[in-house]
């Protein structure tokens, strides 16, 4: 397998991570390499084993649907970038 | 003083020959005059951690001190720690102060009494095995300063080493307390998955992160993890099981003990140094009364492969909460809201971060799921089965922490697959969630070598054990590297 310069920009896309031509070539170069690392992975049959997603297969545990943190608004919306009546200030979507 | 076990400083400090705002102001100004040339603290805040060893002290003269009130440890910037900058080696927290305690910093301040000496260096985001890719530059190897300390936990491991504090934290996904303590002659520890508290610990691939201790010995280790672990509320999979005392078997003796060589650790692939030294250690546990069986991991070739699939899959997830809103970098220009998130996280990541973001976003889009993720969460699996397998023939696993010593700064910083695979033998132990350890066992070249302990599940108080046995019949993790008096 063999990621094109097109499906680099497609990946870089989906991640909002903007990425110019140069960087692209450059990555493309490095993800090509990384993938023929995880490639070696294809040649395994694993048809029958079960996928493990975690290593204690536990259920999430179940808590009672009351409030159990205070209010800490202010604290934290002290580090973001920009806040405004306490709400978070972002370029406007919707015209 | 600086070369101190911590029990050996829990008793000094409890005798009353030394305050905790003295050891305090030894550790914070050897860091002031040697750090410079390390780098291995990014934030330092005398005067918090002086306030902290002030009320360490009021603890101790008022008889409610626990073994470690008042000593010193350095935190991996990992952590968030209430009015601290927590940067996790990124620009994209360069000026991140945390609004709270992870549950690690917590138990060991307010419950411990410790004393934070301040935040370490790191891989960004935990991302890298030789403290190259932080954005606040490398870490030296306090045993040759134009060497890699190893990483992600570099700083950490560097600090110890140096002795600009006396221990530190770490963290491993696939290796970040095990490397960088094997290059840096340090005993470390990576729990079992889910004793150790995640909450408030920066996540990478949280199915694989776990937060341990790191220091000069393996006492000192099970004294912190006695601080460290237990179950939290807040991390949602942190084990609910009984507290243990992890120093209770530090003295069992070592006769009949198994211990299982994995064929695949000892084949090619490993500098000739470092096995030497491997043998060497192993030899030397025979002598204590360990016998040794050979056992095989058959696919553990294949875990630097699934690894490269899961935990960028993981990171890709955990690291779109970095979108310049709520917390964290914002590009000082933008367009639309699209835009800001682009250029926000363009600028705000470095090369191995996004790297690492763009192959899992690739491995989770759609129709490329079951050949990668799927598939590596299935050989996943299997490494899991192999260890099942062989700890029915075995009490714990050794064999090399990395398949060499610390390399030189820059060596393997343009391929990123020559640097993932110095996880090779590291990496099988998260996957599989078990606990590890990397313990000094002598030098190759004037380099320090790690032995890497692996034990089954929940198996930290034996390994602990069998640890701090070869340290009691040898004086490798005491040396300390030229040049840090």
């Amino acid at each position: 397998m063999s990621l094109t310069l097109e499906q680099v920009q497609g990946i870089a896309h989906l991640a909002r991570i903007e990425i110019s031509e140069s960087e692209a070539v450059t990555t493309q170069g490095h993800l090509n390499g990384i993938f023929r690392l995880i490639e070696q992975m294809q040649a395994v049959d694993t048809r029958g084993v079960e996928p493990m997603a975690h290593a204690q297969d536990l259920s999430q545990r179940l808590r009672d649907d009351t409030v159990t943190e205070e209010d800490r608004r202010a604290a934290f919306q002290a580090v973001a970038p920009e806040t405004e009546a306490g709400l978070y200030l972002v370029p406007k979507v919707i015209e | 003083m600086i070369d101190a076990s911590l029990r050996q400083l829990s008793q000094a400090l409890a005798a009353k020959q030394v305050s905790s705002v003295e050891l305090t102001r030894l550790f914070l100004d050897r860091i002031e005059r040697l750090n410079p040339a390390l780098n291995a603290f990014v934030t330092v805040d005398a005067e918090k951690s002086l306030n902290s060893a002030r009320a360490a002290d009021a603890r101790i003269a008022g008889g409610t001190a626990g073994p470690l009130t008042g000593i010193p440890i350095a935190q991996k910037d990992i952590f968030c720690a209430k009015g601290w900058r927590t940067t996790c080696g990124s620009r994209m927290l360069a000026n991140f102060v945390a609004p709270y305690d992870a549950t690690v910093i917590c138990k060991m301040h307010a419950d411990a009494g410790m004393v934070s000496l301040g935040k370490t260096n790191m891989d960004e985001f935990a991302m890298g095995s030789s403290n190259e890719t932080s954005f606040f530059g490398p870490v030296r190897n306090p045993w040759d300063g134009e060497r890699v300390p190893g990483g992600s936990s570099g700083g950490s491991a560097a600090a110890v080493a140096a002795r600009l504090a006396p221990a530190a934290t770490g963290t491993d996904t696939g290796g970040s307390i095990r490397q960088p303590a094997a290059l840096c002659n340090l005993t470390g520890l990576k729990p079992t998955y889910g004793v150790v508290s995640r909450y408030g610990m920066i996540a990478f691939a949280s199915s694989l992160d776990q937060g341990g201790p790191m220091a000069k010995g393996a006492e000192d280790c099970a004294l912190l993890l006695n601080a460290m672990a237990g179950f939290d509320e807040r991390d949602s999979t942190s084990l609910n099981r009984p507290a243990e005392d992890y120093a209770r078997d530090l003295t069992r003796p070592l006769s009949g003990l198994r211990i299982g060589l994995p064929r695949e650790f000892f084949g090619e692939g490993c500098a000739a140094g470092v096995m030497t030294a491997v043998r060497a250690a192993l030899a030397e546990y025979e002598k204590l009364g360990a016998t040794m069986v050979e056992v095989s991991l058959p696919n553990s070739h294949l875990s630097v492969p699934a690894y490269y699939v899961i935990a960028p899959a993981e990171a890709s997830s955990n690291l779109s909460r970095f979108d310049g809103v709520r917390y964290g970098y914002r590009a000082p220009e933008y367009g639309s809201l699209d835009d800001m998130y682009k250029k926000s996280r363009a600028q705000g990541f470095g090369d191995e971060v996004k790297r690492r973001i763009l192959i899992g976003t690739y491995v989770l889009s759609h129709g490329y799921y079951d050949a990668y993720y799927l598939q590596a969460q299935r050989i996943r699996r299997l490494i899991a089965d192999d260890f099942v397998e062989a700890f029915k023939a075995c009490d714990v696993i050794m064999g090399p922490t990395s398949p060499s010593t610390a390399f030189k700064l820059g060596e393997k910083a343009a391929d990123p697959v020559q640097m993932y695979l110095s996880d090779i033998y590291t990496i099988a132990v998260n996957l599989a969630g078990l606990p590890g350890m990397s313990i000094p066992c002598g030098f190759a070249d004037g380099l320090p070598v790690g032995l890497q302990l692996i034990g089954n599940y929940f198996a930290e108080a034996r390994l602990l054990n069998v640890a701090h046995r070869y340290q009691q019949a040898t004086d490798w993790h005491q040396r300390r590297p030229a040049g840090v008096e």
